[in-house]
């Protein structure tokens, strides 16, 4: 009797201590709990956001954004329009430069169209504030008084220059990084030898990278093996002196490399010193590619020896002495059985490794000498000198996709959450 | 492992012996030029290299006159001024910041975990002169509303970028394995959210947020790249200094401000280790 009266209660949703259905109590404690995770990671996300990704996004937007001569030359921008590139322009045109370049001497923006300009085609510079200067005085016709002024003018090149240039957006900058540009016929071609520099250095910053990996992965790989098998007390002091170049300034471990390898260096005295060769044979050791190659793998060492130690102490030495037992010879076992097992740690080291000396500068900058600059010095060479800055935004970006693919790669691989500091 | 065994052939000796040098090498390598630099800041004479005197220990041969340099300068004198104020702001910013987020992270509700880490991160991976040139633009696109370049604020900002990811990746680690039944039981036993987080969670992630307000500081107080493009004359830092020391000329005093920073260092080491240790223990990870 007791049962039939208790059955409707259980066919009634279970409830919550004030009475609402328990399935909707918890969904909504779910949702609060959420709510304060997100409330949590939320001022550190916005704060990124504005201050790290907004203006890289900028600086990439940078590279193929080119107001420059739309907005100061809007005439000719507008009367080139039409404009079919195989005969030089009508007096239409010509009196649009002229109207335009007084405005833009006027409003002082013509040192600064010249200069992008120029970036295209070399000497352009000169003829257009040349031009500017003198288009007050200038009469009509304006075709024969401009070319008079600068035989520029009747040339086809400068107008398909100052025409490509118009456009608001342009991918040149990213066609100049990989040694293209646009000739007088408008026709896309590859740099003269002398002056194809992009692609050169795209490719000695990846061989110096892989240098650099492949050297850490090489001094690396016996020491953080010593460390993972020796005792704790040990390895511990050991492990202090991996972490004190990573806890050293690195201009100080720069500072120190100059002093070590320069001419009048400390390597060079010891090897004069014991006659390795004379006072007057001294080797050039840094200001070059080698020296800068050096001084990063000494730099980047400890972010290959702690994913390799780290991944090293997890494997059992009982999988080594069971090979051995089964009658495997100490190498192969070790070949067969250890190295596999070390292979996350190794692709973590690498990729961690590559990632940063891909980016490097500082080290570059400072011994790097003549052959020794990377892409990172060259986009501070048109940031700070040239003041070429879509150029500087477009080697950036190209430098970027590659980095985010390979963080994209070590995320997949290593799993953020899993990189070690110390 | 690393000791013999009995039965070794002598392939396996002679190779022992091999890999024992190769380490010593490595960790010569390692340390070595760490280490060269703190007695030729103490040369008497204005050179790089050990000269007889100083290796034959004449005290006449060392002395304390790049210190004195160092400390008497006023271009010095500001810079560790510089570098101080902004390495401890950017860093309390940045700790902060990051603590929150990393707690937030660490909880299992959080959605989409896996790209905001993967977002939060990303300034430790980007190349630094990347983000130095993208801070650089965005500042002066602002500058007709808020001056940043040239500004100790907009330093410290930068540097707060930069220090975050160490803050967020050594705090979850401190989280990894927390037992969230922890400040529910603290919750049981009446503590508002506040002291929960005072009293329960704090103590635990402590080591976790020190290292990490440790690395932030460091990241800042080295940080070249960003000083170069954004700060004026005015914020001139102690690395910044070093660069322009170390393009035109050494000088000796940038050895001794490379000993200083060198001491700098294996203090901040210790107190980090200190701290993982106490952590592990406190956690019940490891012995050691």
């Amino acid at each position: 009797m007791n049962q039939t009266a208790a059955s409707p209660a259980i066919d009634q949703p279970l409830t919550a201590a004030n009475g609402m259905p328990l399935m909707a109590a918890l969904q909504l404690a779910e949702r609060k709990k959420r709510i304060r995770a997100v409330l949590l990671v939320m001022p550190l996300l916005i704060f990124i956001t504005l201050s790290f990704l907004y203006p890289i996004g900028l600086m990439m937007f940078r590279s193929i954004e080119n107001p420059l001569v739309a907005d100061n030359m809007p005439k000719v921008t507008a009367a080139l329009e039409d404009w079919d590139g195989r005969s030089v322009p009508d007096e239409a045109v010509f009196a649009a430069v002229v109207q335009d370049l007084k405005i833009a001497r006027e409003t002082r923006q013509i040192g600064k169209v010249a200069t992008r300009l120029n970036f295209e085609t070399s000497g352009l510079r000169s003829v257009m504030t040349k031009s500017a200067r003198k288009a007050k005085k200038l009469k009509p016709p304006f075709k024969e008084s401009l070319v008079k002024v600068n035989s520029a003018w009747g040339e086809l090149s400068t107008w398909a220059t100052i025409k490509r240039m118009g456009n608001r957006y342009t991918g040149v900058n990213y066609l100049a990084a990989v040694d293209r540009h646009y000739n007088e016929h408008d026709e896309l071609v590859i740099q003269t030898e002398e002056r194809q520099i992009y692609v050169t250095l795209f490719k000695r910053t990846m061989w110096m990278s892989i240098a650099v990996t492949v050297f850490c992965l090489l001094l690396g790989f016996p020491i953080a093996y010593l460390l993972a098998n020796l005792p704790m007390r040990y390895s511990n002091l050991l492990m202090i002196l991996v972490l004190l170049p990573f806890w050293t300034s690195l201009l100080v471990r720069t500072t120190s490399w100059i002093v070590l390898l320069q001419t009048q260096g400390v390597l060079n005295d010891i090897m004069v010193w014991i006659g390795l060769f004379g006072d007057e044979d001294r080797i050039q050791l840094i200001f070059n590619a080698q020296g800068t190659v050096i001084a990063m793998t000494q730099i980047l060492l400890p972010f290959m020896v702690l994913p390799l130690y780290s991944v090293m102490k997890t494997i059992p030495p009982s999988y080594m002495r069971a090979a051995q037992s089964l009658g495997a010879h100490r190498f192969l076992a070790y070949y067969r059985i250890y190295l596999p097992n070390t292979l996350p740690g190794i692709g973590a080291g690498s990729l961690l490794v590559f990632i940063l000396a891909v980016g490097y500068y500082i080290t570059p900058a400072l011994v790097g000498g003549q052959d020794g600059q990377m892409i990172s010095n060259l986009i501070a060479y048109h940031m700070q000198k040239s003041l070429n800055w879509g150029m500087a935004a477009a080697l950036g970006g190209i430098l970027l996709v590659g980095v985010i693919a390979l963080y994209w790669l070590y995320n997949k691989i290593v799993g953020i959450d899993n990189m070690k500091l110390g | 492992m690393i000791g013999l065994p009995d039965h070794a052939g002598p392939a396996e000796i002679i190779w022992h012996y091999i890999f024992i040098l190769i380490c010593a090498f490595v960790f010569l390598f390692l340390i070595a030029p760490i280490l060269v630099i703190i007695p030729l800041s103490f040369n008497a004479e204005p050179y790089f290299t050990f000269n007889e005197d100083m290796l034959a220990l004449k005290p006449e041969a060392y002395s304390l006159r790049w210190y004195e340099d160092f400390l008497s300068k006023e271009v010095w004198r500001s810079s560790i001024w510089n570098s101080i104020f902004i390495a401890f702001a950017s860093t309390i910013l940045a700790t902060t910041l990051g603590t929150l987020a990393a707690l937030g992270l660490s909880r299992p509700e959080m959605p989409y975990k896996g790209i905001i880490m993967g977002l939060l991160i990303s300034p430790m991976i980007v190349p630094l002169i990347i983000t130095a040139a993208g801070i650089f633009f965005f500042y002066s696109t602002l500058n007709d509303y808020i001056q940043l370049t040239g500004s100790y604020l907009g330093i410290i900002l930068a540097h707060t970028v930069l220090g975050t990811p160490f803050v967020v990746i050594t705090v979850t680690a401190t989280l990894t394995g927390f037992d969230h039944s922890l400040t529910r039981a603290g919750a049981m036993m009446g503590a508002d959210p506040t002291t929960v987080f005072f009293k329960v969670i704090m103590p635990l992630i402590l080591p976790g947020v020190i290292s990490g307000a440790l690395f932030a500081f460091v990241t800042s107080f080295d940080e070249v790249v960003v000083v170069l493009f954004v700060a004026s004359v005015e914020q001139q830092t102690i690395p910044r200094q070093m660069w322009a020391g170390i393009r035109e000329q050494i000088s000796p005093t940038i050895l001794a401000v490379a000993t200083v920073l060198i001491c700098i260092s294996i203090m901040l080491l210790a107190t980090v280790e200190i701290l993982r240790r106490r952590s592990e223990r406190l956690r019940g990870m490891s012995p050691g």
